[in-house]
C-alpha cells in the first residue's frame, strides 16, 4: 500500500483492455490501492513497473493458503482493525490438534469429531478448517506414521508440528502434495526450516514470544524468499496473546510494518486445560485477530457456537445475511397449521422462526425474497408489498399444503392488507404482531380460535 | 526494522457511574482505553456482572433448572445465592411478572419484590422491566419511589418513555439504563433527551440492545465498538456512558441454547451448548466494550469473570 489509487494508474497503461477484468485501468487502480486485486493480472505492465508496484500494492495482511482442493482455506488479507469499518474478510480457521503420544483410537476420536462438524447457517457451511498433527516424541518414525494415519482418516489440510527440522522433513513427505503448514520456525531452527519451506514451497508458522525477536524472525525468511508465513506470538497465557495480537494487527495496517504483515496462528488448548474456559478464550481470539485458532477437541457443543460467531464477526456489514426464499417447516405442520410470512433477512427470520418454535404451534413460514433487507425496510423499499408477495404465495404450493385460506402478516405492515387481499382473492389475511416476541401469545391465542 | 508497541492514547474517557450507595456501591466505567488495551491506558474498573433474577419464571431450559431451580420461585433467595455463591458484583432484577402480555401484576406488588431484594443483598441492584412501553414507566415510578435514594438503575427508559422513568429516577435519586435498537445516533439522540429533562450525564447508562450469538450480534458489537471509539476518541460526551449488554435472557431465549440433544443430536452436549451459547455472547461483546454484563448461568459467570480476571490482571 502506501500509494494512492490515482498514484497507480499514473504507471499503467491507460487502455482500458479490461483484460483485468476490470473495466477501466482507473477502477483496477483504485482496487490495487484497496488491496483487493493482484498486479499479475495487468499483462502489459513493463518488468520495471512492476517492480516498483508489487512492493506498493502487495496487501498489509498476506493471504496465506493451506491445503490443496476443496478443503483448502485461506487466513489473512485483512484490511481493517474494527469491521465497522469495512469488513473482515477470512473467517478465523479452527484446528484440532493431535500428537503421536496418544492413543490411536483417541486420534481417531478427534479426527472423526472433526470430520463430522458441519453445520448450515444462511446458506453457509461451517466446519472444522485443519488438523494439526504434532510430533510429541520427537521421532521421525512416528510422526511419519501419524501423519499418513491422519492423511488417511480426512482431506483436511494438516499442520506439521515440530520445531526438529529432520522430524518435519518426514511429515513433510508423509504429507504429499497436500500443502500443510509448517509448524514452526524458531530462532534455533530458523535457517534449516527456512530452507525447507522454501525448498516445497510451504507455508511456514513463525514461533517466538517475543515480538521483537519475532519480528526479525519473520524479516529474515522473508529475505531468504519464504512468501507465505503465519506469525505465532507464543506467550500461552491470553492476555498477553491478546496484547500481541492488537499489537502486530495495528502495527500491519498503521505502520505498514512488514514483518508483521501475516495471519497469525493461537493455541487456546495451551493455555487452559478447561475444555470451556479454552473455548472462551478461542472466542476471543475469534474477535480479535486470530487466524489460525488449534483447539483440543471438535465437540459439536464448543463448535457450533465457535462457528457461528466465526460467521457473525466476518459477516459484511455492508450486506445483509439473506436467507432461501421458501416455506419453512417450523415444528411439524399440517393442513391446518398457520401459515406467516415474513422477509428473507436473515436475522428476522431467526427470530421469527424461533418465536414459533417456542410457541410450540407448528406452523408454515414463508419467506418472502427481499434482497436480505427487513420486514419494514423492504416494504418501503417496494420489495415486500402485495404483488412481491402474492407471487410468493402462488408459486410456493402452499395452497395444496394446507386446507384453511389464512395468511398471516407482519402487523408493522398492516397497511398492506386490504390491497394484498385483492392480490389474493381466495386468501383471507390476518394481521399479525409488530414484534416477533409477541409472536407466541399470538399463535397460541390463534390456533385455539 | 525494529518493533515497538504501538501506542494510542485518547482524548476522552468513559463517565465514572456510581449504582447503589455507600457500603453497597460500586463504579462502572471510567476507562480512557478501548477493552483491556491496559499499556496504553487504565481501566480503573473492571467490566462488571450483574446476575440475573426473575420475579417470574415460566419453563426454564434444565441446565438453567438444575443449578436455579432450588430459587427460581423466590427472587430474594436467588439473589442472595448469586451474591453469596457465585460472586457476582450485582443484581439484575427483570420484573417479569408484571408484563401485561402474562400475570400483569400491579407495579405496586412488584416495587416490594423491589425493596426486598435490594434490602438483602450488600452489592447494588438494576431493576428492569418487560419493555412494554406503558407498564414499565408505571413500574418504575413505583419502584423509585419505594427504593428512594437506593440509588438502584431503573431501566430500560426507550425514547417514547424516558421522561416519566427519567423523571421518577431524578425525583428519587437513581440512575437510567437507556435502551435504543442498536444504533449510534439513537443512543446519542436518547441520552441528549434524558439530560434535557435534568437527569445527571453520570447517572445514566447505555443499553444499545442485545443480539444473541447467531440472532444480532454482530450488530450489537460493532454499535458497541462505535460508541466506545466515538467516546474515547472522537470524545463524544452523549456517548461517554458505560454500556451494558443484557446477555443471559437474550441467549437462553435461542433454540441453540434451549434446545435437547433429543431435538439437535448433531449440536451435541445440552448442558455445555447452552452455557457456551451465552458465554460466547459475553465474551465476544466484553472484546466490544460492554462494561456491565447481565448473566444467567453460574457457570457463564464463573468463566467470565475467569476471563475478565485474566485480561486485566
Amino acid at each position: 500500500m502506501g500509494l494512492s489509487g490515482l498514484d497507480i494508474f499514473k504507471k499503467l497503461p491507460k487502455t482500458n483492455c479490461g483484460e483485468c477484468k476490470f473495466p477501466t485501468c482507473l477502477a483496477f487502480a483504485m482496487k490495487l490501492a484497496a488491496g483487493q486485486a493482484n498486479l499479475d493480472d495487468c499483462p502489459y505492465v513493463t518488468d520495471e513497473v512492476r517492480a516498483e508496484l508489487s512492493e506498493a500494492s502487495a496487501p498489509p495482511i498476506r493471504g496465506v493458503t493451506v491445503g490443496v482442493g476443496d478443503e483448502a482455506f485461506k487466513v489473512g488479507e485483512e484490511l481493517v482493525l474494527f469491521r465497522h469499518e469495512k469488513t473482515f474478510f477470512n473467517p478465523t480457521v479452527f484446528a484440532v490438534l493431535v500428537a503421536d503420544d496418544m492413543a490411536d483410537d483417541q486420534v481417531e476420536k478427534l479426527v472423526k469429531e472433526a470430520n463430522e462438524c458441519e453445520h448450515e447457517r444462511v446458506g453457509v457451511i461451517l466446519k472444522m478448517g485443519a488438523v494439526a498433527v504434532k510430533a510429541a516424541k520427537g521421532d521421525s518414525a512416528s510422526f511419519k506414521s501419524l501423519v499418513e494415519k491422519v492423511k488417511g482418516l480426512t482431506p483436511k489440510p494438516l499442520i506439521l508440528m515440530s520445531e526438529d527440522v529432520e522430524v518435519l522433513k518426514a511429515g513433510v513427505e508423509a504429507a504429499g502434495d497436500s500443502r500443510p503448514l509448517l509448524y514452526a520456525a524458531t530462532e534455533a531452527n530458523v535457517d534449516a526450516i527456512g530452507e525447507l519451506a522454501k525448498e516445497k514451497e510451504l507455508p511456514l508458522a513463525v514461533k517466538s514470544a517475543d515480538l521483537e525477536k519475532l519480528a526479525e524472525l519473520s524479516e529474515k525468511l522473508t529475505g531468504m524468499g519464504v512468501k507465505d508465513l503465519v506469525l505465532d506470538p507464543a506467550p500461552r497465557k491470553v492476555k498477553e496473546t491478546f496484547v500481541d495480537l492488537v499489537a502486530m494487527r495495528r502495527a500491519a495496517l498503521k505502520d505498514k510494518f512488514k514483518p508483521f504483515g501475516y495471519p497469525t496462528i493461537t493455541f487456546p488448548c495451551e493455555e487452559t486445560d478447561d475444555e470451556l474456559y479454552e473455548t472462551v478464550i478461542a472466542a476471543v481470539y475469534v474477535c480479535k485477530y486470530g487466524g489460525i485458532v488449534v483447539l483440543s477437541h471438535a465437540q459439536q457443543w464448543r463448535m457450533y457456537p465457535l462457528l457461528v460467531l466465526a460467521l457473525n464477526i466476518y459477516t459484511d456489514p455492508q450486506r445483509p445475511m439473506a436467507v432461501d426464499s421458501k416455506f419453512y417447516e417450523i415444528g411439524s405442520p399440517d393442513e391446518n397449521s398457520p401459515v406467516l410470512v415474513t422477509s428473507n433477512f436473515s436475522l428476522t427470520y431467526f427470530i421469527v422462526s424461533g418465536e414459533i418454535e417456542g410457541s410450540k404451534v407448528p406452523s408454515w413460514l414463508g419467506v418472502v425474497d427481499t434482497d436480505g433487507q427487513s420486514v419494514l425496510t423492504a416494504w418501503a423499499a417496494g420489495k415486500f408489498v402485495p404483488e412481491v408477495i402474492a407471487k410468493f404465495i402462488n408459486t410456493s404450493g402452499i395452497a395444496e399444503k394446507v386446507k384453511h385460506r389464512k395468511l398471516i402478516i407482519p402487523g408493522y405492515v398492516a397497511q398492506i392488507s386490504g390491497e394484498l387481499e385483492e392480490e389474493l382473492p381466495d386468501w383471507e389475511i390476518v394481521i399479525g404482531t409488530r414484534e416477533a416476541a409477541d409472536i407466541p401469545a399470538f399463535l397460541r391465542q390463534f390456533s385455539t380460535s | 526494522m525494529a518493533y515497538n508497541l504501538p501506542v494510542e492514547t485518547a482524548k476522552g474517557k468513559i463517565r465514572e457511574v456510581t449504582i447503589g450507595t455507600g457500603e453497597k456501591s460500586l463504579k462502572v466505567g471510567g476507562e480512557n482505553v478501548l477493552p483491556f488495551h491496559l499499556w496504553e491506558g487504565e481501566m480503573p474498573n473492571r467490566p462488571i456482572i450483574a446476575a440475573e433474577v426473575s420475579d417470574e419464571v415460566e419453563e426454564l431450559p434444565p441446565a438453567l433448572e438444575k443449578v436455579l431451580g432450588d430459587v427460581k420461585n423466590d427472587p430474594v433467595a436467588w439473589a442472595k445465592k448469586a451474591q453469596d455463591e457465585w460472586g457476582v458484583d450485582a443484581i439484575a432484577l427483570v420484573l417479569t411478572s408484571t408484563d401485561p402480555k402474562a400475570t400483569d401484576a400491579p407495579p405496586e406488588q412488584a416495587a416490594e419484590t423491589v425493596a426486598k431484594v435490594a434490602d438483602a443483598v450488600n452489592i447494588p441492584v438494576f431493576v428492569y422491566g418487560t419493555e412494554d412501553l406503558d407498564k414499565d414507566a408505571e413500574v418504575m415510578k413505583a419502584v423509585a419511589s419505594k427504593v428512594e435514594g437506593k440509588n438502584v438503575v431503573l431501566g430500560p427508559a426507550k425514547e417514547e418513555n424516558h421522561k416519566t422513568i427519567g423523571a421518577a429516577a431524578i425525583g428519587y435519586k437513581q440512575d437510567v439504563a437507556a435502551m435504543t435498537p442498536i444504533d449510534v445516533n439513537l443512543a446519542k439522540q436518547l441520552n441528549i433527551l434524558l439530560t434535557n429533562l435534568g437527569m445527571e450525564a453520570d447517572k445514566l447508562i447505555i443499553d444499545p440492545t442485545t443480539g444473541a450469538l447467531g440472532y444480532g450480534l454482530e450488530y450489537t458489537y460493532s454499535v458497541m465498538e462505535r460508541l466506545k471509539i466515538a467516546a474515547l476518541y472522537q470524545d463524544d460526551t452523549m456517548t461517554q456512558m458505560p454500556l451494558l449488554a443484557n446477555i443471559g435472557f437474550q441467549s437462553w431465549k435461542t433454540k441453540e441454547a434451549k434446545s435437547s440433544e433429543e431435538e439437535y443430536p448433531q449440536w451435541g452436549d445440552p448442558e455445555k451448548r447452552g452455557i457456551m451459547w451465552e458465554t460466547i455472547t459475553a465474551a465476544s461483546l466484553l472484546m466490544a466494550g460492554a462494561d456491565i454484563l447481565i448473566l444467567r448461568h453460574p457457570e457463564s459467570i464463573k468463566l467470565i469473570k475467569q476471563l475478565i480476571g485474566d485480561l486485566s490482571s
